[in-house]
């Protein structure tokens, strides 16, 4: 256990280094650029505040200022990546009940389209006399990706750190992409994605794949944002039952949260395996099969549909 | 040859003013063109969300035209260059129609992939940041080299017709006149001339051969390229590039048949042209038939997994009844009534090609669409319509609206310029008097 919690702290302390050493690096829009304080006069008007550490502090309200959010990655950096990374994640099946925190997660931090998801879960029944089983897939980041190859703008690129992204301020909507796509995970923005003012005013970022914009598609992005901020993606971090493991190739480390496991050792002990490896595509996320359930397999969905 | 005869050649073949019957026609091309305009302009203002693609069937209508434009090409290099190429003199009068109708379906290629984009004011990120791994990108450029050279080799012979046509200034009224002098004053049929045209033409001719089999293969290539099951075949470049020649071929059947009727043309495009075409027609639909074997009963003899669905879902389930009515129009029933010798007579030829052209759009459908609603993981978690395509009005208006369009330039062409080449005409004719 020990071992384990170790791990994680230092997945996340690299995480943080990671994100740190890039707002560093962006020069524009600083806001922590020295030369701005000194040119502030104090007002005489002074506010309390309690600190980080929990001591009251009275400040000049003239050297107020809201602390912008860390500033955006630029494109450039987007379409690199993180640098000293190659991102993976683990789903394990025995531990999915369909409870599809990890889609209403996902549709809610990046506002995508009613009705449309980038995280589905599949009831799964390999054969006739095989048994069925839940399988949530998000995008696959294929090491081979199909739908780069396709794409006739760059729109969609590979990173060095493994996630493929899209740039929506770049995509034509060709859909040859979704055409490429065997996992089928890639969804398009029929229509204008009616998103709140604040957001659509938002210039695009390919790392938040925020705001969604019409006539173009979209898919899972692995959450790099909040890999910047040593944090776990949305869908990893919403589900109960501790089904998605994210992490670093590099590091052999994967965690859900609460549990972190050595990466190969997972893949080894419980033979985990890649969503239709054969075809070449070398995917990202590795699944364990469903041995050994925590849930019975219910579809309520399927009886739904019967009664009605 | 006598001045009289030739006269009468060339009073035969000058482009003729509409008729009324002509200018219905045009009214009624103008009214689909139009009709498809507001429903692209609504597509515009709200986006794709008009039509009836969603996430599974991301290509619907719009692409299987697409296919059907790039196949019909295709014919004007069967005619032009290949029947150029191999001395069959018979096809003289055909090539200027068979070039025509594959300057048109090409442009019209072009406009309906820009309407299948969901971002057409992004057009220009193709040239800023085009991939040239993409065999969207591949097609882009064979499109565009395809539309230059057909446009060449349409305009090259039109040179000596073009001055014919400038002796006729009282007939052709002073605003074609001017065209044509814009067109083609230069042109003074000195020999030094006459062998440069020929030379370019037989270029031309040449180059245009692999350029027209890459437009077709690379389109095919666009689905080929990918794992879904029904597209995933090595036998595609060729299966499409056989279905094209049919399709073109078919075409040039129908054209013939309604400029000699409606131009009384029945001198140049005679029975023997409709008897040679009809055994062209039926070589071709062979062959088309023979692929199409290929494509079907190869992975149907296995059944694998992925692929079972889909060829059951065209065999006996929701898209037989169009897999067999495309088939049978397209393939089987042309071939029954062009193998009669009474069936290559004008009408029946006609009919025959009709059934092609008609069958083959048919099959364009069933090559984009049913693979869509067959991805190997099953649909899950989208809205209920996202699983079945049929298209909405405002894709019938486009997809009609952009064949109204193709058949516009067909006619104003027909209209402006002759339509069988005056000029190869009469020197034919003096050729075959001569020997």
């Amino acid at each position: 256990m020990n071992t384990n919690d170790k791990s994680r702290r230092e997945f996340i302390t690299a995480g943080l280094l990671a994100s740190l050493a890039v707002a560093g690096c962006s020069t524009k829009n600083n806001p922590f650029e020295p030369d701005a304080i000194d040119s502030i006069k104090p007002s005489g008007k002074m506010v309390k505040l309690l600190s980080v550490d929990g001591k009251v502090i009275e400040v000049d309200e003239a050297f107020l200022k809201p602390v912008p959010n860390l500033p955006a990655v630029s494109n450039d950096a987007a379409r690199v990546g993180i640098s000293g990374k190659k991102f993976v994640m683990v789903i394990d099946l025995s531990r999915c009940k369909s409870l599809k925190k990890c889609q209403s997660a996902c549709d809610h931090m990046h506002h995508i389209h009613p009705g449309e998801n980038w995280i589905k879960v599949y009831p799964m029944q390999d054969s006739e006399h095989t048994a069925p089983y839940w399988q949530p897939t998000t995008c696959m980041h294929c090491d081979e990706p199909p739908c780069v190859k396709v794409c006739p703008v760059d729109a969609t690129f590979k990173r060095k750190d493994g996630i493929v992204l899209i740039d929506s301020d770049r995509c034509i909507g060709c859909r040859f992409c979704m055409a490429a796509c065997p996992y089928s995970t890639r969804v398009f923005n029929w229509e204008d994605p009616g998103l709140p003012k604040e957001i659509a005013e938002q210039p695009y970022s390919c790392e938040t794949s925020m705001p969604q914009k019409k006539g173009t598609v979209g898919k899972c992005d692995f959450c790099p944002d909040m890999a910047r901020k040593g944090e776990l993606p949305h869908c990893v971090s919403a589900c109960p039952n501790g089904t998605f493991f994210f992490g670093d190739l590099l590091e052999d480390s994967v965690t859900n949260g609460a549990e972190t496991f050595r990466f190969s050792d997972l893949i080894k002990d419980k033979a985990g395996y890649q969503l239709m490896e054969d075809l070449g595509t070398k995917p990202s996320v590795y699944y364990l099969p469903p041995v050994n359930r925590n849930f019975p397999f219910e579809n309520n969905e399927q009886k739904e549909d019967k009664k009605s | 040859m006598e001045n009289s005869a030739k006269q009468k050649i060339t009073e035969d073949l000058l482009p003729q003013k509409f008729g009324k019957q002509g200018k219905i026609w045009v009214a009624f091309l103008l009214i689909l063109c139009i009709i498809g305009f507001i429903a692209y302009c609504r597509q515009l203002s709200k986006g794709l969300i008009v039509t009836s693609m969603r996430d599974y069937v991301s290509w619907g209508i719009y692409i299987s035209n697409f296919v059907f434009f790039v196949a019909i090409s295709l014919v004007g290099s069967l005619i032009t260059a290949v029947l150029r190429l191999t001395n069959v003199e018979w096809s003289t009068p055909l090539t200027r129609i068979a070039e025509i109708i594959s300057v048109a379906a090409i442009t019209f290629a072009a406009i309906i992939i820009v309407v299948d984009m969901g971002r057409p004011d992004r057009f220009y990120n193709l040239f800023i940041h085009g991939r040239l791994q993409s065999p969207i990108i591949w097609d882009v450029i064979v499109i565009t080299t395809y539309f230059f050279i057909s446009i060449l080799l349409l305009y090259f012979p039109l040179l000596p017709d073009l001055q014919i046509l400038l002796r006729f200034k009282e007939k052709t009224g002073n605003g074609l006149n001017k065209l044509y002098k814009f067109l083609g004053s230069f042109w003074k049929n000195t020999p030094a001339q006459i062998k440069i045209s020929n030379k370019a033409i037989s270029i031309l001719c040449i180059t245009i051969i692999p350029i027209a089999f890459a437009i077709h293969t690379v389109t095919s290539w666009l689905f080929a390229t990918t794992y879904r099951p029904g597209w995933d075949s090595t036998n595609f470049g060729a299966y499409f590039i056989s279905g094209a020649f049919l399709v073109g071929a078919g075409g040039v059947v129908v054209a013939m048949y309604v400029f000699r009727k409606h131009y009384k043309l029945e001198k140049y495009i005679t029975e023997d042209h409709f008897d040679k075409m009809g055994k062209v027609l039926v070589m071709l639909a062979l062959l088309y038939l023979y692929f199409n074997i290929n494509e079907f009963l190869v992975p149907a003899f296995k059944m694998k997994k992925s692929e079972k669905e889909h060829l059951i879902g065209l065999f006996t389930g929701e898209f037989a009844v169009v897999f067999w009515f495309a088939i049978t129009t397209a393939m089987i029933l042309p071939i029954l009534i062009l193998i009669l010798k009474k069936g290559r007579k004008p009408f029946p030829a006609f009919i025959a090609g009709t059934l092609v052209v008609i069958g083959s759009w048919v099959k364009r459908y069933l090559i984009v669409t049913p693979t869509l609603l067959h991805p190997f993981l099953p649909m899950q978690d989208v809205p209920n319509e996202y699983r079945h395509y049929f298209p909405s009005w405002e894709e019938w208006a486009i997809a009609i609206g952009s064949l109204a369009g193709a058949l516009l330039i067909i006619t104003l062409f027909a209209r402006i310029f002759p339509i069988i080449p005056i000029h190869e005409t009469i020197t034919e004719t003096e050729e075959h008097e001569k020997a």
